[in-house]
């Protein structure tokens, strides 16, 4: 008897921390399929005719479409960009031993502590003059300044767990080192480096503060346009929560399948 | 040729001398053959530097720079002349500056402890053996808060504590309280910016605590389970050793990611009502870019950057002590 009811209370406690965890981003869908009455009632409702309207609205604006557009372009361009610099960064912190190297490997670490305004103003002044203001090319490069230390760390730990001598066998073959990077570390490391793109992804496609300061109208991101829905007088609550929706629903799905190298990802490893 | 070099480097190293030197037959030490200049580590490291060093690194000069200088764009006909340490004596002795670093303090210890607490106990819920689906599931969620937009957290936020229509309100009427202005009033704000942020940060807590829980040998847990009955005294005695690590990454990193903060906080309150809400990233972001006063914008930053760089020293110094 003892056994089932902290059985029971084990239960309702792991259904409390889904509830807790879901409610938020439930409550935002389903404002998403709510007519502006439901959502504007008082108390709220929480048992309504789904409408699709609000979608509707949100796939007919061009500006959301351009959005999501631009932070498709912006964090796929700037994921690669951090892999292709990133992994033979990685390969060499994972495998020589030359001076400096722990120094090197912490200050790529300290990046992720940096406060993104710290370099939102100077890089808003250098850009407003050379004129990259309002492109693309300025969100990927400054993006690259926290997604370059996750690619190399998580390549880094993924890359030292690659035997040895799988290497020590091919410069046996006569194999180069770049070639042993290529043909050995690059596919047998293939999943870090898949982890390390993902949330290189996440991390951009998320960011809001560089976004808004370096951006006008030509290439305002996902974030960026569904915060400016947020002025006036009525507010269009059920497109707001619909354009969140699509904006939160992609990443969702690629934390998911990350999940596990959640943690390890967020504290640069220093916890297992 | 270069096959045999290689094989024989190879086996002397297995078969003589383990260590990094080889001592040749003249007696003097020399390098030995590991298969690559002393050039190749620069290659492959200097794309990534020096995209660093250009995106990163000059940039922090520049505003270090610019701190120094008169520089509000709002007021171009000034010019930027250089005015040596007067940006940062005004910001020194601006009490705004200061509210705004004793806000973002208050507001780190005040979602820290709670942050942490309600993560343990979910670490434990998710350490508990049995409820094998349940627990699957619980421990999936827990990534939907950390991988949400940190803007659209301030939009939900924005929906759940409207004054009129949402669900914060509800909840209180609920339980017999009367309706609160939330994010109209400074006590309010204050409570729905927090409590979004215990939402998104408490599932990376009880994330760290479990990967703390499941380091404890199992042999040992079981052992001490025999021996007592009390959960008290095993998590105190058996899994407080395993979780103090984890427990110092998140004070240091949390901290970090506190002063930090913006997304969320500036889509739901932009740092009202009054200077409630007005943590320094959002203070900073309104004199550069609302005032335009990029000097002393500069200042602060500066400043910040000082005193982020004390704590990621703290976190390496700490936490990284295996690789020191």
């Amino acid at each position: 008897m003892r056994l089932s009811s902290s059985t029971l209370l084990h239960a309702l406690g792991l259904a409390a921390v889904v509830a807790f965890s879901l409610f938020p981003f439930y409550w935002m869908v389903a404002a998403s399929f709510k007519t502006q009455a439901d959502i504007l009632a008082s108390p709220p409702v929480w048992l309504f005719t789904p409408t699709l309207d609000n979608y509707r609205a949100v796939f007919s604006d061009s500006k959301v479409f351009g959005a999501v557009g631009n932070s498709l372009l912006i964090a796929s361009a700037t994921t690669v960009l951090a892999v292709l610099l990133g992994a033979p960064a990685a390969f060499a912190l994972a495998r020589y031993d030359f001076r400096g190297k722990s120094d090197l490997w912490f200050w790529f670490i300290s990046n992720r502590m940096m406060s993104p305004i710290v370099l939102a103003l100077p890089v808003y002044i250098l850009a407003l003059q050379t004129g990259l203001l309002d492109t693309h090319l300025v969100l990927i490069l400054v993006y690259l300044t926290f997604n370059l230390p996750i690619v190399v760390w998580i390549c880094t730990d993924q890359f030292k767990s690659i035997p040895p001598d799988l290497e020590q066998a091919a410069r046996l073959d006569g194999a180069d080192q770049f070639t042993i990077f290529r043909k050995i570390y690059l596919p047998l490391g293939a999943p870090g480096i898949a982890v390390s793109a993902i949330f290189s992804f996440i991390f951009s496609w998320n960011e809001l503060l560089y976004a808004l300061v370096l951006t006008r109208r030509n290439v305002q991101t996902a974030p960026v346009v569904a915060t400016s829905f947020m002025s006036g007088y009525e507010l269009p609550w059920g497109k707001i929560m619909a354009t969140g929706t699509v904006i939160v629903l992609p990443v969702t799905i690629f934390a998911l399948i990350v999940s596990r190298h959640m943690v390890r990802g967020l504290t640069m490893g220093a916890t297992k | 040729m270069t096959r045999d070099v290689a094989r024989q480097a190879v086996m002397r190293k297995k078969t003589i001398m383990p260590e990094t030197t080889v001592k040749s037959p003249s007696g003097v030490n020399r390098v030995p053959n590991r298969g690559y200049g002393r050039w190749t580590p620069f290659w492959f490291l200097a794309p990534a530097v020096l995209t660093l060093l250009l995106i990163g690194i000059y940039p922090t000069i520049f505003a270090l720079v610019t701190s120094f200088r008169r520089y509000n764009i709002a007021r171009p006909r000034e010019g930027f002349p250089f005015i040596g340490f007067e940006n940062y004596a005004s910001v020194l002795t601006d009490s705004t500056f200061w509210a705004s670093l004793g806000t973002t303090a208050r507001f780190y210890i005040t979602v820290l402890p709670i942050e942490v607490m309600l993560g343990l106990c979910i670490a434990l819920l998710l350490h508990k053996t049995g409820m094998g689906f349940l627990k699957a599931l619980a421990r999936v969620t827990l990534v939907v808060p950390l991988a949400t937009t940190y803007a659209v957290v301030g939009l939900i936020g924005r929906l759940i504590f409207n004054r009129d229509f949402g669900v914060a309100n509800q909840v209180l009427n609920t339980f017999g309280f009367d309706s609160f202005d939330w994010l109209g009033s400074p006590a309010g704000a204050f409570a729905a910016i927090a409590i979004m942020d215990i939402w998104q940060w408490t599932p990376f807590c009880a994330l760290i605590f479990l990967a703390g829980l499941s380091m404890v040998p199992g042999e040992i847990e079981e052992a001490a389970r025999l021996e007592t009955s009390s959960k008290w005294a095993l998590l105190k005695h058996v899994q407080l050793p395993y979780l103090l690590p984890g427990l110092t990454a998140l004070l240091i990193l949390r901290s970090a990611d506190v002063l930090k903060l913006f997304d969320m906080v500036f889509v739901m309150t932009r740092g009202g009502p009054g200077s409630a809400t007005d943590l320094v990233s959002i203070y900073i972001q309104r004199v550069g870019f609302r005032i335009f006063d990029l000097g002393t914008a500069s200042a602060q930053a500066i400043l910040l950057l000082i005193l982020t760089i004390v704590i990621s020293r703290l976190y390496i110094r700490i936490l990284y002590k295996e690789v020191q």
